[in-house]
């Protein structure tokens, strides 16, 4: 073996996988301070679309039950942004990839999934901040959790773990694509439909029956039926609806086991591809 | 006599798909010396970097950097060396204090160490002043600067350098150099990919010229010139008129003579000084008004040409546009 003499050299202790994630954190916040409107997607987007719908549509959609549209509408929003946060993950680790910033990364003595761990870590923070913008958005127009505590927390607990879900797809659809155009064009393509066929906006019932089906089946559904339960924001789904919808508590926990169970193994294989050369 | 090794490349092949990007390449960097990676655009230089720095796994072969194997110790290395990559890599929204706190923190360095580091290095680099700044508004010879003291912040006794200079202005490129010449006096062995002949001649202590995936010539720069040939005269007429008469009167004293008309310039093959000396008599002596006379060895550009049978540069213009704008976009 052979000894370095030349240099006189510092102490190094590489951080662990969580230290080291967590420095990634760190630097990820930055940019958010650096850039606010890297925000926008989850702020004034998710706003935006809130008043949209609650004002513009709002009118011509009657919700199921003695609820308003308002209140009806807000658990939607909210799960549009947590989809959203996969789109959020993909430009990010992209542009790193893009910019030789996972390189940089990889060249150093860390554990490797750390860059990912850190990048999950922050757009589950990412999209909190988008969550938390939605309910005080949603206090001021009228939404009010009209459950218990319980319910109301794990509502919000569902939907972090909806988010962890998409993480994935976003780091499966981050690995693969070469520039942040091109993840901004696939995503908003894959993103639009899975968020609009689906109870999101409207209810279901009303929906042709094939699309019904479809829209009833997609995850989004479940989960935001989910929340308007645990919110008390609109009553049980009707006894026609589909599986899911009649359960939709437990859809919106196996869902997202579902979906990490698929897109992990994909995502970690794609990320290790494409920094394997 | 001969000084440990901190770099080995050892066979080092790399196949993506069809194409073999690294085809058997070896060589060694003795420590503190500096090595010189020369070749065209797409040659394999990236790529070798790539799987030495442990951030591209080989096809077959393998290296050892200060010491560690790169497939079977990669930790180590990544303890032992720096990497500047060919983009700077820097983070464009952390300002340079906090590109240096980010990667020293993730060596778990102490914190006091980073900080006073940093300071050195940031005075050391000409960056004190835009410390604070994000990188964002910094020229590109600040961000290589910047991506250099980042890669030296845990002082690595071996430092990788793909084409530091590329896209940089002749001022920078020249402030850069003497940074470099300045870690290797304090002892840092260095390997550095470049396109450029001149920098390799300037630096490096020994040259691998790679050329397809490659070795196909080693040695120090004087060996390299050496094997292009010999040395000839260049003489530049005032008037195209003379040039007839001056081209008889070269060929009394060489016997290959290159005329081009167009620069009105008259190559002769040589064989140093002295014929230089009797060149320049003889035209004084005719009195044909010459605006230049003087002794041309060969450049490492004619060393490249002589090994490949083509420029270094005009081949990979059109790649080098492409890669650039592939990291625009």
């Amino acid at each position: 073996m052979t000894t370095m003499t030349s240099n006189t050299r510092p102490p190094i202790s590489p951080p662990s996988m969580l230290r080291a994630s967590a420095t990634v954190v760190w630097r990820n916040l930055i940019h958010i301070k650096r850039m606010p409107e890297m925000l926008m997607d989850v702020t004034v987007q998710s706003v935006m679309f809130v008043l949209l719908f609650a004002y513009v549509f709002g009118g011509s959609i009657n919700p199921p039950g003695p609820i308003p549209y308002k209140e009806f509408l807000l658990p939607g929003i909210m799960v549009q942004t947590m989809v959203f946060s996969s789109a959020v993950v993909a430009m990010g680790l992209t542009n790193d990839l893009q910019k030789g910033i996972v390189d940089r990364l990889k060249s150093l003595p860390i554990s490797r999934s750390s860059v990912l761990v850190g990048r999950s870590m922050s757009s589950l923070i990412h999209s909190s901040i988008g969550i938390a913008v939605m309910g005080v958005t949603g206090l001021l127009i009228g939404w009010r959790i009209r459950e218990g505590f319980v319910d109301g927390i794990l509502a919000f607990v569902l939907l972090l773990l909806f988010g962890f879900a998409m993480i994935w797809l976003g780091i499966w659809v981050g690995s693969l694509m070469r520039t942040v155009e091109a993840v901004q064009g696939f995503m908003f393509t894959v993103m639009f439909p899975l968020t609009f066929v689906a109870n999101t906006f409207a209810p279901t019932q009303d929906m042709p029956s094939w699309l019904r089906f479809v829209a009833e089946w997609n995850p989004v559904s479940g989960l935001t039926q989910a929340c308007r339960e645990l919110w008390g924001n609109a009553p049980a789904a009707p006894s026609d609806a589909a599986w899911p919808l009649q359960h939709a508590v437990l859809v919106s926990v196996l869902w997202p086991i579902v979906l990490t169970a698929i897109f992990a193994p994909l995502a970690l294989r794609a990320f290790k591809q494409r920094s394997k050369d | 006599m001969s000084r440990p090794l901190a770099v080995e490349a050892i066979d080092l092949v790399k196949r993506f798909g069809d194409n073999t990007a690294v085809d058997g390449v070896s060589f060694v960097v003795p420590e503190g010396t500096v090595l010189g990676l020369l070749g065209p655009n797409g040659a394999g230089k990236t790529t070798t970097v790539r799987m030495l720095t442990t951030l591209s796994v080989p096809t077959s072969g393998t290296g050892r950097v200060a010491g560690h194997d790169i497939l079977k110790e990669p930790d180590a290395v990544r303890r032992s060396m720096g990497l500047t990559g060919q983009a700077a890599t820097v983070d464009e929204l952390l300002t340079a204090r906090e590109n240096l706190k980010l990667i020293g923190r993730l060596y778990g360095l102490p914190k006091k160490y980073v900080a006073t580091t940093s300071d050195e290095l940031l005075e050391r680099f000409s960056l004190t002043e835009a410390a604070d700044r994000t990188a964002k508004t910094y020229s590109g010879g600040m961000r290589r600067r910047l991506d250099l003291a980042v890669s030296l912040i845990a002082a690595p006794p071996v430092l990788f350098l793909d084409e530091p200079t590329t896209g940089l202005d002749p001022r920078s490129r020249t402030e850069l150099w003497e940074v470099l010449r300045g870690l290797v006096r304090d002892g840092t062995t260095l390997l550095l990919t470049t396109q450029y002949l001149e920098e390799a001649d300037h630096l490096a202590d020994d040259i691998v010229v790679i050329d397809k995936g490659k070795v196909i010539a080693s040695g120090t720069p004087t060996q390299l010139k050496d094997q292009a040939g010999a040395a000839s005269v260049v003489v530049t007429v005032t008037h195209a008129d003379d040039l007839e008469r001056a081209a008889a009167l070269t060929r009394t004293v060489s016997a290959e003579v290159h005329v081009d008309e167009t620069s009105r310039r008259i190559t002769a093959k040589a064989s140093g000084l002295s014929d230089m000396t009797r060149m320049a008599h003889v035209f004084e002596e005719s009195e044909i008004p010459v605006d230049d006379l003087g002794l041309k060895r060969p450049s490492l550009d004619d060393v490249f040409l002589h090994l490949t049978g083509h420029k270094a540069e005009e081949v990979d213009d059109l790649e080098a546009q492409f890669e650039e704008e592939e990291v625009l976009s």
